[in-house]
């Protein structure tokens, strides 16, 4: 027997739940408008406005994210490209070793970041490649490829054999049935792809310190106004823009993914 | 007779296990050609020969005189309707429908216009904007049939096409897809593993077993004469006598084969056979009857408004002259 209401005991635990997850979110929201900027007291003496102006003046934060921006959509090109073949080869070929570059393609999101990070310092060190930008769009599209590679693994799976067997049947030649067929059956799910792999690139620090050179991407540059401040709710500001920034693109994967697959690709 | 399909002595192996293997058959232009089998006989491999999504181990498959060996799916002249239809999920139905048309690169007017003929020919004319999910399974059906027709094929290939159907809607197509090959003259060869449609629609019949063809003919041929055990017992499940069993029933010494529908009951004097009954079904229009003949199996078909002998009756059994046919091979 099922009722539609919850008992009281689970709605409090969910309340508290959430609660957990999210208020200290909102103490960071709340800081960004508070007019005391040494230390974080709590509460806010007074709320103001002034700090949404002094971000926008200050040129590191606009430098910072930049280069978030930037990173986050050439490793997501990457991704795509490299993410999308590697999916198409493994749902449909059979080679020797599919299970293996499957599984190989999905570990560097398993991976300890901090792994990746060492690795890819030592192997850019033993290469004798300088830190640039370059070192961290290649530390990025290391997970971005993975997220990718899943959700077009997921879609190609569904677009059937058959299908693409009735395009060469009807006369399409390979470049035909790719771009008539393929590209619109997978193309939402790419699009998804392509959000969470922006989204992840964009707040990822970990990776970044191992292969970043002098460059701080817009992370970076808050965990280091955290260790010596100056207009700390300056912080709060640009925190509020992350989460804004990369929540929408994961809202908006989220409902690409989910219509596509209650319609088993039957819709665009 | 022009020759649309020629296999010389076409084989298929895949590693081991020989899926097509040295076939020989002429397909004549302008029939309706069934290829029969039970699953795992080869006759989809040969389909998919033609259409070029296989290719020969050895032999040669000619289209129209033509060796298609270096020929790929997509410059051949023929179409296909796939068995699970294989309908772009994405595109309308016209669309669908025109895509062969659209790749060959006809102006957007003229394929739409072609499309909605064709759509007509199979009975859907006003579904052209709908997309296939919107169909049921038989409508779906007919629009791969377009699909696959507009592009004026001189061979259409369908595999296992009514497969997915249900009953009255498969009897129905069975005799719109007989019409429509009439009308087209467009050569039909089509898959299947149902006897029943094999016989109905096609004029000209090969039963597969094993990767080998072990009998083409008429529908009337295989059905009344074949020529293997394994013929008899497929294509309509008809009685097969060992050499010592026929001979008991006046026939040659040879392995022979009597339908269950040509026997009938009589007076133990004047039978052919006498034996016990050991059990009965029912399957509406008949009663098939099993009936123990000293150590053999035998099933008789009455029609239902027969009274059926309870079990372990002892009845008698004859039937037509002629009726009792003996085989040329095992």
């Amino acid at each position: 027997m099922h009722s539609d209401r919850a008992p009281l005991g689970l709605k409090i635990a969910a309340f508290a739940g959430l609660a957990f997850l999210h208020a200290p979110i909102v103490l960071i929201f709340i800081y960004a408008f508070t007019t005391e900027d040494r230390t974080y007291q709590w509460p806010p003496p007074g709320l103001t406005l002034q700090w949404f102006g002094v971000t926008w003046n200050r040129p590191d934060v606009w430098q910072a994210l930049g280069l978030s921006v930037r990173v986050a959509t050439v490793s997501t090109l990457v991704a795509l490209i490299l993410g999308t073949l590697c999916a198409a080869a493994v749902s449909r070929a059979r080679f020797f070793g599919r299970e293996a570059v499957s599984l190989l393609v999905i570990l560097p999101i398993a991976l300890p970041g901090i792994i990746t990070g060492i690795a890819l310092r030592s192997a850019f060190n033993l290469g004798d490649i300088s830190f640039s930008t370059i070192t961290i769009v290649l530390g990025h599209a290391t997970f971005c490829i993975v997220v990718v590679y899943n959700n077009a693994v997921a879609r190609f799976r569904r677009l059937s054999g058959s299908m693409l067997e009735a395009s060469a049947d009807l006369g399409a030649d390979g470049f035909q049935t790719f771009r008539h067929i393929v590209v619109p059956n997978i193309a939402t799910a790419l699009l998804a792809g392509g959000m969470l792999a922006f989204a992840l690139s964009f707040d990822e620090v970990i990776v970044t310190t191992f292969t970043a050179g002098q460059q701080q991407t817009l992370p970076i540059w808050m965990l280091e106004e955290l260790v010596r401040p100056r207009q700390r709710p300056v912080t709060n500001v640009v925190a509020m823009v992350v989460v804004i920034v990369t929540f929408l693109p994961i809202l908006a994967a989220y409902y690409l993914t989910r219509g596509g697959s209650e319609t088993a690709g039957g819709d665009k | 007779m022009t020759v649309a399909v020629e296999f010389d002595h076409v084989s298929r192996h895949f590693g081991a296990v020989r899926a097509v293997d040295d076939v020989s058959i002429a397909i004549e232009e302008g029939g309706f050609f069934a290829m029969l089998g039970p699953s795992g006989s080869g006759k989809t491999t040969c389909l998919r020969l033609i259409s070029g999504f296989e290719r020969p181990t050895a032999g040669h498959v000619r289209i129209f005189g033509e060796n298609s060996e270096n020929v790929p799916p997509n410059r051949r002249p023929v179409n296909t309707v796939f068995q699970d239809y294989a309908l772009f999920p994405h595109l309308s139905v016209r669309d669908n429908v025109a895509y062969g048309l659209m790749v060959k690169g006809t102006d957007r007017r003229r394929r739409q216009a072609a499309a909605e003929d064709m759509l007509a020919l199979v009975k859907l004319d006003g579904y052209g904007a709908r997309k296939p999910a919107e169909l049921s399974g038989g409508q779906r059906q007919r629009v791969a049939l377009a699909r696959a027709l507009v592009n004026k094929p001189r061979v259409l290939l369908l595999d296992e096409p009514l497969g997915a159907l249900d009953l009255k809607l498969r009897e129905a197509m069975q005799e719109e897809l007989k019409s429509l090959q009439r009308a087209l003259g467009i050569t039909f060869i089509f898959v299947t593993h149902d006897q029943g449609e094999a016989l109905s629609m096609a004029d000209r019949v090969a039963v597969f077993s094993q990767g080998a063809i072990v009998q083409v003919g008429s529908p009337q041929d295989i059905y009344e004469r074949p020529h293997t055990r394994f013929v008899a017992d497929f294509v309509g499940s008809a009685n097969v006598l060992s050499p010592e069993l026929a001979a008991r029933a006046g026939g040659p010494r040879h392995w022979s084969s009597l339908r269950p529908e040509a026997i009938a009951l009589a007076k133990p004097e004047a039978a052919r056979l006498t034996g016990t009954v050991t059990g009965t079904r029912y399957l509406g229009a008949v009663n098939r009857v099993t009936v123990a003949v000293g150590g053999d199996m035998l099933t008789i078909a009455l029609p239902a408004v027969q009274t059926v002998p309870a079990d372990g009756a002892e009845i008698g059994l004859t039937w037509p002259d002629g009726a009792l046919h003996t085989m040329e091979a095992e």
